[in-house]
């Protein structure tokens, strides 16, 4: 689960570190009024939970509240990515004599949480990444000790960060791994951390990405998710226990397990078809779970076929078979199924399916059948004689 | 000779008495694996299908020699489930329970690196090691004895490619499923490194999806450890970016942890990387020079 920057910036003040002063508005009157109650120029920021706010005009510098009240008006229309953007963060706009980057993260392959700083904030730390490896310092924490004073002095002294700013920056450094871990964060980034008249630290931007395996136990974050994050089929997919990812193809797909999910989507495309949907069914495929996501696939208009592909394991094939039919019953394809059913019972299970009545059912054995059946069935709807 | 579990295994399941150690119980039974306890803080000296239940996994131990737990509780219970089996000397861990806090794992792991125990999964299918043990929730009937190590992220692919190598005539070594979760217990590389050492492994089969770099540690192991020859196979390749597919470890983030990378770099140390599952079977034959 992704936070918003203000939702970021407001952990992170929480824990001690300066952020700008500023307040979030969600109409263009209320960014008016912050903007007078700062006395200042700000910086009228969107709010929207994808990367490259700025290169797409949705962050501005407004001099006036009068200015401000323009700018919050033209960016609250605007839709970044797909995303319509609901809120803007007002913010002081501050000199910047220097650009940094802080950051946590999960270090997959070490097993450790990295701490990373670059001189080269203000820009994507992955760009950095790739163009200059260099300006990237990093040290690995032990999950006992937590990031020690000395390591955060190693980041600060290997960006050549002034001396005069060392102890700012360690504050800061430790209270975003103590903000980290106690929120169950996989990611938190300051970016910029900006060098500022004083000199002092300021952070300006912040993101944090909460594991969503640990929402359980906070709840105050799950409270604050902001429901644009996942699209409406996503979010009703969730309720069932299925994973479902909307994707741009014509091909719906209902598979067990997600990696054979993700090994259909992939032999559809081999044969010249392209998925509608990751979907996962999860364990069992009982009725009303094939049910549900048959509607979770039938509502994406470009489905033009539907490809089941049920490996029986534990639940049998014959079962599984029973399921399908029942949830035909509840809900209806509009357009033609294909369904391989592999495993045990597997011929159990074809010679049910074939008692299916009122709907447009094709039975394969392998999954190459079923990936050109279902392409060819997408193509002959999408192309009519 | 097989990797990790044989008929030999020991077996404690925590959490026996809920709905699916239960069922998975009678599963292992049924296999032939020696389930010879299990634990369920509050009920100890239940009995169920034969196996007695105690409160802690340490009295379990001292009372049966058990020498492998596998784990059905509830993810939220899982990681003290862990450290409890560690703590009563049990040297290799099994757990299927999904949704483990990331953080909650790197702390788990650290600890047990230190006491020298081995951690698989948590968030896959367990292992089997054909016609003698299977430890978690493989369906027993699709393997058969051979030459065949497979590891994986996944949980039905790796059944369906267990399957169809079976039908082919292929049988396994050992089955392991390495658990979908962004930081595994043990990876591949681990897993990859028994298989080379095992006499009964001929070739292995990998099976990886899209997120992290697992699979490309993988290909400089395999370039310069071992000797015996791999298969790959990378599910993923139309994920798109940013997206978790299904397994908390399956997403494209960072630039990092694409099919198209994966496969890559495999097939830059000569690694054979299948386009879809059902190739498995002929490419395996063929380097087997098993022929139909």
């Amino acid at each position: 689960m992704k936070l918003h920057e203000f939702q970021s910036k407001q952990l992170f003040a929480r824990y001690g570190i300066p952020i700008s002063k500023g307040k979030v508005a969600s109409s263009p009157e209320e960014a008016r009024a912050v903007a007078k109650e700062l006395g200042k120029p700000v910086v009228v920021k969107a709010q929207v939970l994808v990367g490259g706010r700025g290169k797409a005009g949705g962050i501005r510098l407004a001099r006036t509240p009068e200015e401000a009240e323009q700018i919050a008006e033209q960016i609250l229309s605007m839709t970044l990515r797909g995303l319509p953007v609901r809120r803007v963060l007002v913010d002081e706009a501050v000199e910047i004599q220097a650009e940094l980057y802080l950051g946590l993260v999960i270090d997959r392959a070490r097993r450790r949480v990295v701490a990373m700083a670059s001189s080269a904030g203000g820009v994507d730390i992955e760009e950095v990444a790739r163009t200059a490896p260099e300006k990237i310092v990093r040290v690995v924490i032990e999950p006992e000790l937590g990031l020690r004073e000395y390591q955060a002095r190693t980041l600060a002294a290997g960006i050549g960060l002034d001396r005069a700013l060392w102890t700012s920056f360690t504050q800061i450094a430790l209270a975003l791994y103590r903000c980290f871990e106690e929120n169950d964060a996989t990611l938190s980034e300051i970016n910029p951390l900006a060098v500022v008249p004083g000199p002092a630290l300021l952070a300006l931007d912040g993101k944090m990405i909460i594991d969503d395996n640990a929402l359980f136990r906070h709840p105050d974050l799950a409270a604050i998710r902001d429901e644009d994050e996942e699209t409406l089929a996503e979010r009703e997919a969730r309720k069932y226990g299925i994973s479902y990812v909307k994707l741009d193809g014509s091909i719906g797909c209902m598979v067990n397990g997600a990696g054979l999910a993700m090994a259909t989507m992939d032999i559809i495309q081999l044969y010249g078809g392209r998925p509608a949907n990751f979907l996962d069914i999860g364990g069992g495929a009982s009725a009303e779970r094939v049910a549900a996501a048959m509607r979770l696939i039938l509502s994406d208009p470009n489905v033009k076929a539907v490809l089941i592909n049920i490996f029986g394991g534990i639940t049998r094939c014959d079962e599984v078979a029973r399921g399908i039919l029942a949830a035909f019953d509840i809900v209806r394809p509009r357009v033609p199924v294909v369904v391989r059913l592999v495993g045990t019972n597997e011929e159990e299970g074809r010679a049910i399916l074939q008692g299916a009545h009122g709907v447009a059912l094709h039975t394969v054995t392998t999954l190459v059948e079923a990936a050109q059946q279902a392409v060819r069935l997408a193509s002959d709807a999408s192309h009519p004689e | 000779m097989s990797i990790l579990i044989n008929r030999n295994t020991r077996v404690v399941v925590q959490g026996i008495t809920g709905r699916e150690g239960q069922f998975h119980t009678q599963q292992m039974l049924e296999y032939g694996t020696q389930v010879v306890a299990g634990v369920t803080p509050g009920k100890g000296g239940q009995w169920v299908l034969g196996v007695p239940v105690f409160d802690t996994v340490r009295e379990a131990v001292e009372a049966t020699g058990a020498n492998c737990s596998v784990i059905f509780v509830p993810a939220r219970f899982a990681p003290d489930a862990i450290l409890e089996a560690a703590d009563a000397g049990i040297p290799l861990i099994i757990c299927i329970s999904e949704g483990i806090p990331v953080q909650d794992i790197i702390r788990v792991r650290a600890y047990l690196d230190r006491q020298g125990v081995r951690l698989i999964g948590p968030n896959g299918p367990g292992l089997i090691t054909p016609g003698e043990s299977k430890v978690g929730i493989i369906p027993g009937h699709i393997a058969r004895r051979g030459p065949v190590g497979i590891v994986s992220r996944s949980g039905t692919l790796t059944y369906e490619v267990i399957a169809a190598l079976s039908q082919r005539g292929i049988g396994q070594s050992t089955c392991v499923g390495i658990g979908g979760d962004p930081v595994p217990g043990t990876n591949f590389v681990e897993v990859l490194a028994m298989f080379e050492e095992d006499s009964q492994t001929e070739l292995v089969v990998l099976i990886g999806e899209i997120g992290g770099t697992e699979e490309e540690r993988a290909a400089e192991f395999i370039a310069t450890h071992m000797s015996k020859p791999v298969i790959a196979f990378v599910a993923g390749r139309t994920a798109p970016p940013g997206k978790r597919m299904g397994h908390a470890g399956a997403i494209i983030e960072g630039g990092t942890g694409s099919a198209a990378e994966k496969i890559a770099k495999l097939e830059s140390v000569g690694i054979p990387v299948a386009r879809h599952p059902e190739e498995i079977p002929e490419i395996v034959a063929a380097r087997l020079g098993i022929r139909s």
